[in-house]
């Protein structure tokens, strides 16, 4: 009794074990893991824009830099989990802004599909920009 | 009332969600192709210096990188707490210190462009 009347707040033991109890848990934990990939893959846009600064010899350092197998494997994986992001947080606009016309909601997979179409259409737009194509 | 900090940690973090989402991967795609060696005219060392020379790209990019650095540290955050990592306090400070000299480290080197 004494115990429980002390006024330590009650602390409950955190594993990470949950994270494998359902397979809804892990599809969350890689779709959060997936900022290590976009957080790292933007350092490395700053290195870039360090290797920029410091003249043509070492940006063209930077792209054989990029041409090592590692950093090949590196924005493979980055690609995958980014889009993965990409996806997951599209299917959840209907939840962050539902749009009211008049009586009816307008359906989810009208918002979701507009901000796919719109990701389709800026990548494009960006891939022709920077002349890929 | 009661004030809070979370507008100030969240609204980065939902606008770098949103602009990651849409840009990230199509980044990704540039440098890949740029190391597999069909390098986009844009990523040739004077096309991306003339490019990056203007300031209002140079501003566009410090936003970018400040928006994808935040809201990648916030989220690594949330899963630390996830995994039950219990010091939030630092592990808040640590990540957003590195996402904030990140994006000082860009302006600095842009400011070099």
């Amino acid at each position: 009794m004494a115990e429980e009347m002390s006024g330590k707040p009650y602390l409950r033991p955190i594993s990470s074990e949950w994270i494998f109890r359902h397979p809804r848990y892990l599809r969350y934990m890689v779709r959060e893991f997936s900022c290590l990939f976009i957080g790292g893959y933007t350092l490395l846009l700053v290195a870039g824009l360090k290797s920029l600064s410091d003249g043509r010899a070492a940006y063209e350092a930077f792209l054989e830099c990029l041409r090592s197998p590692a950093s090949i494997v590196f924005q493979v994986l980055a690609l995958a989990f980014a889009a993965y992001h990409s996806i997951t947080w599209f299917n959840l606009t209907p939840k962050a802004m539902p749009l009211q016309l008049g009586e009816d909601f307008l359906p989810d997979a009208a918002i979701a599909g507009a901000h796919f179409a719109a990701w389709a259409v800026l990548s494009l737009a960006v891939l022709y920009f920077a002349g890929a194509f | 009332m009661a004030r809070s900090n979370k507008p100030i940690v969240w609204g980065p973090f939902a606008a770098g969600g949103t602009l990651t989402a849409f840009l990230t991967p199509v980044l990704i795609v540039l440098t890949l192709l740029a190391g597999l060696g069909l390098t986009p005219e844009l990523l040739g060392y004077d096309r991306l210096h003339a490019f990056m020379g203007h300031w209002l790209i140079k501003l566009v990019a410090i936003g970018v990188v400040f928006v994808s650095l935040w809201s990648a540290a916030h989220r690594l955050r949330i899963t630390c707490y996830d995994l039950g990592v219990r010091a939030d306090a630092f592990v808040a400070t640590v990540l957003y210190a590195v996402a904030l000299i990140g994006t000082l480290a860009a302006a600095v080197f842009l400011a070099g462009v």
